[in-house]
């Protein structure tokens, strides 16, 4: 059964919401040990799209700020009110100060944006010659690559921490680094990114492609003829002229892409890393959450757990809801405007919710008993200031006892 | 009386969250009634339709699901399902218009159609996009396959519809001409004439209700037309905001012991809380309802429905969309 709380009703600050039912419980999440821990360099939120992944990571970040640690937010697409609130609401790719953070414990806290073509446009430009990085960068394949290509944002998200990891480093900056990834797909795309491009640059399209730029007509085969000829076909000269320049212009660079998607993967491999995925409790949230969980052990990435937002509360008493709707029909049938009928019924409702919730957690529970796991309840009000984010981090630190 | 009869494809997006498959399919489920058939489509990879109807996963061809919303005793329609996948796609494609035969394999053995999928921008989405177009405009020269009255599609969420259906502008700086370009021109005109619809599926929350509006705005300056807004997971309504707000628990403690319950302090009072913290989340769904209403485009409200959706909550959704109009 339940742990059921003690605390009256409508002393909410001192609440600490309940959340779920029984069930196999997951080892709870200690996040004032992670943030506590100096050895933790970085820590990455990653899980689908809608389950509060940005405002986790604000919060966390804040809480580590405010516990002592000198850290950087690196957010992707917060909200525009909270993005206001913590004064980046430029989006350009440089870390400001966030104010009214409590420093007394010698902590600090800077945030970013992430602007994901300029980051794409520095890499290239720190790669190749100031000429050949402007044939790049004005090519229509590279405008159109760098702001839409599956997974660009997941990598340059990637390779944004490299370089303010290897920043930190140098000047004693940061001691801790909070990365938000964006909400996609396959939002773990970043750890194929090295895979893939050494599979693009390996294979046998590149070097078609360069066939024409580099050798003689001899190379020349009749399979590329074919090829070619199809793709003119397809896509008209023009178009297959601006993919061969920009194929024979990026060819230099992305060796150098190569070496930095493998050493960014390094990094997060590390034991200074920890991954925590953030779900809500939904089906589809929480598949998307064992996929990464067992993405991310298979690729041997250091895992800290899970963390389920917008958790439904426990009602109080133990009441179950079938005899709430019994009770509540009968009072219904005697007066059927009845507010006590009403109230009975939002809890017979709650409780299911709450039910369904606990069943679907003690599933991922079952499947991935490693992983160690921490329940926000849902709030009522969206967060949008700092007061909100620290509300956030008292409730993520919150051990819930699920006995 | 449906508010889009003349609609053919109907395009259903929405924030992350926000239920825009569970939506997706209860609109199909609804439109296929009265011997009409519908397909479902699904493009990002999920095998959300597979799960909620409980069947296989879906390969790239179109299968029949089942049968629609029974209305008035009449015989409903037919509900397929079709997963797209870009790679797929590509071939069809390359098979169908360019009868490239053995230089379609070639182009799929050096890498060109993984290039085409994974790498090259927007021609994923023209890809998607395109075989939802053969399926809104095939008509009785289309030997064998099956004809629709209506397609709807489980989009992409609201942040990237615009881009998403905008496929001739996502090719303009690659292909200023050529076949693939007066393709995608054809596409376009069916996705901004009056038998495309876009409706945006929301939460009464604040950061799914502005971006519902700025989606709207956006597919406005596209040229794009905006269907309805689905407000989708609403609480329970039965109790009014004055009620609530008069609840007295020595009232609640008789009426409990008046049908055999216990009236123990902690229920009453769990009671009295539970009811003050809905009144509050309500004020703020109302707070939220009142933007969605000043969008100026019809809205319909979906419940939020404790037992979660199977099959049978499906159904009940397409009901209540039917009747509301949408379908």
């Amino acid at each position: 059964m339940a742990a059921r709380t003690t605390s009256r009703p409508g002393d909410r600050s001192s609440a600490r919401t309940r959340v779920g039912p029984a069930g196999p419980a997951a080892d709870p999440l200690d996040i004032d040990g992670l943030l506590d821990d100096r050895s933790v360099g970085i820590i990455v939120c990653c899980g689908s799209g809608g389950v509060g992944k940005t405002t986790t990571s604000a919060a966390l970040a804040l809480r580590a700020a405010e516990r002592g640690r000198r850290v950087v937010v690196l957010t992707i697409d917060p909200a525009r009110r909270l993005a206001q609130s913590m004064g980046i609401a430029a989006l350009d790719n440089t870390p400001r100060p966030v104010s009214s953070v409590d420093t007394s414990a010698g902590g600090s806290l800077d945030a970013m944006m992430l602007d994901m073509k300029r980051t794409f446009d520095e890499v290239v430009e720190a790669q190749a010659s100031p000429e050949k990085a402007r044939a790049i960068l004005e090519n229509p394949f590279y405008v159109t690559l760098s702001s839409s290509f599956a997974g660009t944002q997941e990598y340059m998200a990637m390779e944004k921490l490299g370089q303010i990891r290897a920043d930190a480093q140098r000047d004693g900056t940061y001691d801790l680094i909070v990365v938000d990834t964006p909400p996609s797909r396959s939002a773990l795309d970043f750890l194929d990114a090295p895979e893939r491009l050494s599979r693009f640059l390996d294979g046998r399209f590149i070097k078609l492609m360069l066939a024409p730029a580099k050798g003689p007509a001899r190379i020349v085969s009749a399979g590329f003829g074919l090829i070619t000829n199809a793709l003119t076909r397809i896509l008209g000269a023009q178009v297959l002229r601006d993919l061969q320049t920009f194929v024979a212009a990026i060819d230099t660079v992305f060796g150098g892409f190569r070496q930095r998607a493998m050493k960014t993967y390094a990094l997060l491999q590390a034991d200074g890393t920890a991954f925590l995925v953030v779900a809500s409790p939904e089906p589809a949230a929480l598949r998307e959450a064992a996929y990464f969980v067992e993405r991310l052990s298979e690729d041997r990435m250091p895992l800290a757990g899970l963390v389920v937002n917008r958790s439904s509360p426990v009602p109080q008493g133990d009441l179950s809801a079938d005899e709430a709707m019994a009770a509540a029909e009968r009072l219904r049938a005697q007066d059927p405007t009845s507010l006590t009928a009403g109230l009975l019924r939002l809890h017979a409702d709650q409780t299911r919710l709450v039910e369904r919730e606990g069943a679907l957690r003690a599933g991922f529970a079952r499947a991935h008993p490693q992983v160690a796991t921490t329940l926000v309840p849902a709030l009522a009000a969206d967060v949008h200031d700092l007061r909100g984010l620290r509300r956030i981090g008292e409730l993520l630190a919150t051990r819930v006892d699920e006995t | 009386m449906s508010d889009w009869p003349r609609v053919r494809l109907h395009v259903v997006t929405g924030k992350g969250g926000t239920g825009k498959s569970t939506v997706s399919a209860a609109l199909a489920l609804a439109l296929a009634t009265r011997g009409k058939n519908v397909l479902l489509c699904e493009v990002e990879g999920r095998q959300g339709i597979a799960r909620m109807f409980d069947v296989d996963p879906l390969p790239y061809s179109e299968r029949r699901l089942t049968t629609g919303l029974p209305l008035d005793d009449e015989r409903p329609g037919v509900v397929h399902a079709l997963h797209i996948d870009a790679e797929s796609a590509l071939l069809e494609y390359l098979a169908m218009y360019y009868k490239l035969g053995r230089a379609g394999r070639a182009l799929d053995k050096v890498g060109v159609v993984e290039f085409a999928t994974t790498i090259a921008p927007g021609v994923r989405d023209v890809l998607l996009t395109g075989k939802v177009f053969e399926a809104v405009q095939r008509n009785s020269r289309n030997k064998g396959a099956i004809e629709y009255d209506a397609v709807v599609l489980d989009a992409p969420p609201t942040g990237r519809i615009t881009q998403f259906l905008n496929v001739s502008n996502e090719l303009a700086g690659l292909a200023k001409v050529g076949p693939v370009k007066s393709q995608a021109d054809t596409m376009m005109t069916l996705f901004r004439s009056p038998r495309t619809a876009v409706h945006l599926v929301t939460v009464l929350e604040e950061m799914p209700v502005q971006e519902t509006a700025d989606g709207i705005a956006d597919l406005h300056d596209n040229d794009l037309p905006v269907g309805g807004v689905v407000v989708n997971l609403v609480r329970p309504q039965e109790l009014t905001p004055d009620q609530l707000a008069s609840t007295d628990p020595a009232v609640v403690a008789a009426d409990l012991k008046g049908v055999g319950l216990d009236p123990a302090e902690s229920l009453v009072e769990g009671l009295v809380a539970e009811g003050r913290e809905h009144a509050e989340r309500r004020a703020l769904e109302h707070d939220q309802r009142a933007l969605v209403g000043a969008l100026g485009v019809p809205t319909y409200e979906l419940p939020r429905l404790a037992r979660g959706v199977d099959l049978g909550a499906l159904y009940e959704l397409a009901g209540l969309l039917r009747t509301q109009g949408l379908a």
